[in-house]
């Protein structure tokens, strides 16, 4: 099936899932090379609309256009006319009349891409973060990241550790695992946990020691410091304490277990400092290299042909 | 590439087959060969995917005839093609591994048709580095040129009419070697 938009991973079949991911694989090879250009997108144009704050999403989605020979536009909330009050439907039917040919959205609000996507009928719309929603690319870099570590997803035992219920990361990780054959669990204390969290396909831990047990994959999840003030957990310290992971707490899950953070990462607090840099565990930053890939892939797949 | 559909085309009739094939590409290993005086600085690259057994074929015939091995690689070609806007193709993996600067480089694909295949290819290699020399072997020359591009070593040249098409078989990709013609219905 021919899609326009990438919006989500929880309506994508395992077969696209697949294909973004077998296509990134690919494309790795170019960012290898001394000489990091492909002429595939030459003469067509991106958008990068990030209304919501941004280092390496935007970074590496302006990478991946660049080296398909995209020419890319970078509009930021704060800079734009929308501190003006100018309307999301506003903006994209400018940016479309300018002759834009496709467009990345970050956004506060949940479903907020899809909506962009209904301005803009004839080009297609990636979501790289609405609210609470979903964040796919970020699921498939962690699909791909998982993949290459461990050659395969079917069976595996993915643990995702902390913030869920803000998480959207997290609810791209649920559906692009569970499509692809893994089990999934969600770890953090009920007060971080999302009140659908009994209708996904999931098991649900509130102890961290028992939701480790056995697991191929950790997916650490950055605990929003500035959520703190509104009383998800009593203290840093005491999260930490009972649902930071490092090494000694991942004695009791498989011993070469994978560790993965979609970052920014507070050290010290969901994930200890010397767990994140152990090479033994950690493949952090094969997931930042795996993001350029993977929206190499999708602009690729979106922005190509109609067969 | 983009997979024409065979099925709707009437049966087909063979220009080569597996003996013939073997023979006729032998003598390109041969002719490549004496092309180049011999092996030095010479490396092999195959076009996906029915370049790339190909490829191999030839290095395989070189080593037997010389006694040298010589280096090899596959090249993807699908983010250079003119036609991408009109099919999405799956892309493959180059994978070259070795530096082509200043080395007489042979590229190898299954049928030179139009030219636009070797034109997507020329752009690739060139973002590879720069070659001395490019040269062009394929097994099946069948006309129609739509590009000022030209072989240098051809396994056979099937005339064939547009309404046609040849369908390449192999034994590493498809379990047999064969050249086949198709008419559509």
């Amino acid at each position: 099936m021919r899609r326009k938009d990438l919006l989500d991973l929880y309506s994508l079949d395992r077969s696209e899932i697949e294909y973004l991911l077998d296509t990134a694989e690919s494309f790795k090879e170019i960012l290898r090379r001394p000489v990091k250009k492909v002429p595939t997108l030459r003469g067509r144009s991106v958008a990068n609309l990030f209304f919501e704050p941004s280092t390496r999403t935007r970074t590496s989605f302006e990478h991946a256009a660049k080296i398909m020979s995209a020419d890319t536009y970078s509009l930021a909330g704060s800079t734009s006319s929308l501190v003006k009050g100018e309307t999301l439907k506003d903006t994209m039917l400018t940016l479309d009349a300018m002759g834009i040919d496709a467009y990345v959205i970050r956004h506060s609000f949940s479903g907020s891409a899809a909506l962009a996507a209904k301005y803009v009928p004839n080009k297609p719309v990636i979501n790289a973060g609405d609210g609470t929603h979903e964040h796919p690319t970020q699921g498939l870099l962690d699909l791909l990241t998982i993949r290459e570590v461990k050659g395969k997803i079917d069976g595996l035992e993915v643990a995702i550790v902390g913030d869920i219920a803000h998480s959207r990361v997290a609810r791209s990780n649920i559906w692009g695992l569970t499509k692809l054959g893994a089990k999934v669990r969600l770890i953090a204390p009920n007060t971080l946990m999302p009140a659908e969290a009994s209708t996904l396909p999931v098991t649900i831990y509130n102890n961290l020691k028992e939701g480790l047990d056995g697991v191929d994959v950790v997916n650490i999840l950055r605990i929003q410091l500035e959520r703190q003030n509104e009383a998800f957990f009593p203290s840093i310290r005491e999260y930490a304490k009972l649902f930071g992971v490092n090494a000694a707490k991942l004695s009791v899950a498989k011993p070469d277990v994978t560790v993965l953070h979609p970052g920014p990462m507070n050290r010290g607090v969901e994930i200890a400092s010397a767990l994140a840099d152990d090479p033994n565990y950690s493949v952090i930053t094969d997931q930042v290299t795996n993001g350029v890939a993977v929206r190499m892939a999708t602009l690729f797949w979106l922005m190509g042909g109609t067969d | 590439m983009s997979g024409y559909n065979f099925e709707n085309m009437t049966p087909s009739s063979i220009v080569l087959d597996d003996e013939e094939m073997r023979r006729a590409w032998t003598r390109v290993a041969h002719e490549l060969l004496e092309r180049n005086r011999g092996t030095e600085n010479l490396v092999l690259i195959g076009i996906l995917r029915k370049g790339a057994p190909l490829a191999e074929r030839l290095k395989q015939s070189i080593q037997r005839i010389e006694g040298q091995e010589i280096p090899s690689g596959v090249l993807d070609i699908s983010l250079y093609r003119d036609d991408f806007r009109t099919y999405q193709p799956k892309v493959g993996t180059t994978n070259i591994p070795f530096d082509v600067e200043g080395k007489k480089v042979v590229l190898v694909d299954d049928v030179l048709s139009t030219g636009r295949t070797v034109r997507a290819a020329l752009g690739a290699l060139n973002d590879l580095g720069r070659p001395a020399v490019i040269q062009l072997a394929v097994l099946v020359d069948r006309g129609h040129r739509e590009l000022p591009i030209r072989p240098d070593f051809v396994g056979k040249n099937v005339p064939s009419s547009r309404s046609e098409f040849v369908r390449v078989s192999l034994t590493e990709l498809e379990g047999r070697d064969t050249v086949e013609i198709f008419r559509e219905r």
